[in-house]
């Protein structure tokens, strides 16, 4: 009887181990542990920041490292705090789970930081707004984003006749149309294939860019209720549900990568996406709304990651400078150069300019990192996303029952857990 | 005449002498009823040392995690870093009213329910005559044991990926079915879902059972076997009248386990179908234990789905023990 009781138990087990920072964490300084993701062009950000920072710091050395290999970096790192291990610094630390860190007591308040919010404010501009707590408080640093929009696979646009340089997918018509001549020609079993998977954070690659398309960046919970039981909300749904009943998406998750391996004509994918198809003749528009608007009034979802300094740091003061340092201009520089990631930073294209010229690839991202919508804030984020992603599976992917109800019952049920402590 | 009556070392018996001298386990005092008072630590202290480190680990691993976790099940409690003060109150039943007042975590029981009903039969019938067919084979008698015993041994991540180009749409299988496939297909179908999990677990676990079962042949006295021909009887009837109660100590173990490890249920819909799907028609308890203890920030409830399972398990277990254990 293992699993069962003690999957729990195990992890309440490591609540009794371990140990937190002291009572002078706050103004402690040395030496630092940090995680950072483990692709590839980010750790090769990770170590040369690492690098730079230790060259000119002899005193307070950092020390990198991948984040431990688990189901997923939530996991890890929740059981890190747990556990009292965590490192000074994450950055990989999801937005969804930010609330229930800060509820585990697992993470430092930015804003008590002499500086603290004046200097996210002051770099990330608006955006920063979003990553805020229900109390207007920062425990995360906002640090990049990669806003979503629509890739399309050209040979395949122009092997089933479509205009292949100005594809009509601006509205959910155009893109249904399109879609259905896709699939007629043959030239894809799916038009586009977005994980058709009951995990909670699959709805912000369906649902959410283009409802915070549809609402020009409405959070899908604002003050505490469901914003999305509305006409913008229905009509995602009803262009979803369409999608997939017509057979335009498929209710079967992919094996590898369906854009890459041409099981899909068309993909929703941020700005890794440029290098990872570059076997592939891609085009990208935004994502589509009812009525069509123009790229630069669309809003999509942020898919950002950002950094935490975590309360199990003995030398947050340290912590804090290296938090400052990884997240300057110079770094966010490197990071864009060496990830295509784009930094949570205001007036990115103007930074950047000679990046952006140079790879004009990645100039529609840096134009749409302006305007991203977050998940909402708070302690029950994924639960959230799970409840409407299992209304979301039910009554759209699998066509059990009315759309509208479906949104209606789950917007009910979401009110009531984001207004739970 | 006594002695050798009576087992050495029964209580009230005289120990054997060898050669007019007392045995040296005599000399050091013959075990009983007396000497072992004598000896708190029993007539084999080293035993106790060598079990140690798995009592032990028994107790932190298992005893302990169990112990906390039906504790977690009375309280409001979510995880939190050492140091941090904050209230757990004892919340009575409420946990284990959240958990069954959603309707989610009682579709997993019903699955898990639909899982076992397939998969423990099956598991069953097919190691035992799989194992018995095994142990008359003479020729590649060794491959066969590791052709059966691969799956088991083998990564279920892995495994997965091969049955989900199996069973997808356009797999194999719906391309030998042709039109009988079913739509929708095995793994996206609310119907087939769990029965194709069942079938894949039942599948992988088979060569454990298989080697329980070979294990337990051995045992079967030949005799019985030479008898049953003897009395003219067929090779069914004397599967029937001399292996299957032969090896009934190791069905009893088979129903056991399989009941145990079934009622575990995570990998196979977290991986095969997406996290429980279609809608949560694979979706097992411990998968939603999983949901709710580690990604939703909800253990106490996590607990709560957790002892309501083990309760499940053991009340299954007494009765498959009760009813198909040995009776003497």
């Amino acid at each position: 009887m293992s699993t069962a009781v003690f999957a729990v138990g195990i992890l309440a087990l490591s609540a009794c181990s371990g140990g937190g920072g002291g009572g002078d964490s706050a103004d402690g300084r040395g030496d630092i542990t940090i995680w950072y993701s483990n692709n590839e062009s980010e750790v090769a950000w990770g170590k040369q920041m690492v690098e730079a920072w230790n060259a000119d710091n002899p005193d307070e050395q950092i020390s990198g490292q991948e984040i431990p290999a688990g189901t997923s970096s939530e996991e890890v790192i929740g059981a890190a705090i747990t556990a009292g291990n965590a490192p000074c610094l994450i950055y990989n630390t999801a937005p969804a789970a930010v609330g229930q860190f800060e509820k585990q007591g697992g993470l430092v308040d930015l804003s008590s930081m002499d500086d603290g919010a004046d200097y996210i404010e002051e770099r990330s501009g608006d955006l920063a707004e979003q990553y805020q707590n229900t109390e207007g408080a920062y425990f995360q640093m906002p640090w990049k984003s990669n806003p979503v929009v629509i890739f399309y696979n050209k040979d395949m646009f122009t092997a089933a006749g479509l205009d292949a340089e100005n594809p009509a997918l601006s509205t959910y018509d155009d893109f249904l149309a399109t879609s259905r001549t896709l699939v007629e020609s043959g030239v894809a079993p799916n038009a586009i294939l977005p994980a058709p998977t009951s995990e909670f954070f699959q709805t912000q690659f369906d649902f959410y860019p283009l409802y915070a398309a549809a609402t020009g960046g409405t959070q899908i919970v604002e003050d505490g209720e469901a914003t999305f039981a509305d006409e913008a909300g229905y009509e995602v749904a009803e262009f979803w549900a369409t999608m997939y009943e017509e057979g335009l998406s498929g209710r079967e998750q992919a094996q590898g990568d369906a854009f890459a391996d041409e099981d899909a004509a068309m993909a929703i994918v941020g700005p890794w996406a440029v290098s990872v198809y570059d076997s592939v003749n891609w085009g990208s528009v935004p994502v589509p709304t009812s009525e069509g608007i123009s790229a630069e009034e669309t809003w999509t979802f942020s898919d950002a990651k950002n950094v935490g300094l975590y309360s199990a740091c003995d030398n947050q003061a340290t912590a804090w400078d290296v938090l400052k340092f990884s997240t300057s201009e110079e770094q966010d520089g490197q990071l864009v150069e060496l990830t295509g990631q784009m930094p949570l930073r205001e007036n990115l294209q103007e930074t950047y300019a000679d990046y952006f010229e140079a790879n004009p690839a990645y100039t529609a991202f840096g134009d749409q990192a302006s305007r991203t919508v977050e998940v909402p804030p708070g302690p029950n984020t994924v639960q959230m996303l799970q409840a409407f992603r299992d209304a979301w599976s039910e009554s759209v992917i699998f066509g059990e029952g009315d759309v509208r109800e479906s949104l209606d019952a789950v917007a009910t049920e979401v009110t009531e857990i984001a207004q739970q402590p | 005449m006594t002695a050798i009556a009576t087992p050495p070392g029964t209580p009230g018996s005289p120990a054997p002498e060898t050669g007019g001298k007392r045995s040296r386990r005599d000399s050091r005092g013959a075990p009983g009823g007396t000497n072992r008072r004598g000896r708190p630590l029993g007539r084999n202290p080293i035993g106790l040392l060598f079990s140690a480190p798995y009592l032990v680990f028994v107790g932190l691993i298992f005893a302990y995690p169990l112990g906390y976790s039906v504790w977690i099940s009375f309280h409001d409690f979510f995880f939190t870093a050492p140091g941090a003060e904050v209230d757990r109150p004892f919340v009575g039943l409420d946990n284990f009213a959240t958990a069954l007042g959603d309707s989610a975590v009682r579709q997993s029981f019903v699955n898990v329910g639909v899982f076992l009903i397939i998969n423990v039969p099956l598991t069953v019938v097919l190691s035992m005559v799989l194992a018995t067919a095994l142990n008359k084979v003479v020729r590649f008698r060794t491959f066969l044991r590791v052709s059966f015993y691969l799956p088991y041994v083998a990564a279920s991540v892995a495994i997965v990926a091969v049955w989900i180009f199996l069973f997808n749409g356009s797999g194999l299988v719906n391309q030998v079915l042709g039109p009988l496939a079913p739509d929708p297909s095995w793994l996206i179908s609310s119907v087939w879902a769990m029965p194709t999990i069942a079938l894949f677990v039942t599948w992988k676990g088979l060569g454990f059972y298989i080697l329980l079962y070979l294990a337990a042949l051995q045992a079967v006295p030949k005799e019985l076997y030479e008898s049953a021909s003897t009395d003219g009887a067929g090779a069914i009837r004397t599967f029937f009248s001399v292996t299957v109660p032969g090896v009934r100590p190791a069905t009893v173990l088979v129903l056991l386990l399989a009941t145990v490890t079934g009622a575990n249920l995570f990998t196979e819909p977290y991986l095969l179908t997406g996290g429980g799907g279609p809608n949560g028609a694979s979706a097992s308890p411990v998968l939603i234990m999983y949901q709710k203890g580690l990604q939703q920030g909800q253990p106490d409830v996590a607990a709560a789905i957790g002892v309501i399972l083990v309760v499940l398990v053991l009340i299954i277990a007494y009765l498959q023990n009760r009813f198909a254990g040995e009776r003497d």
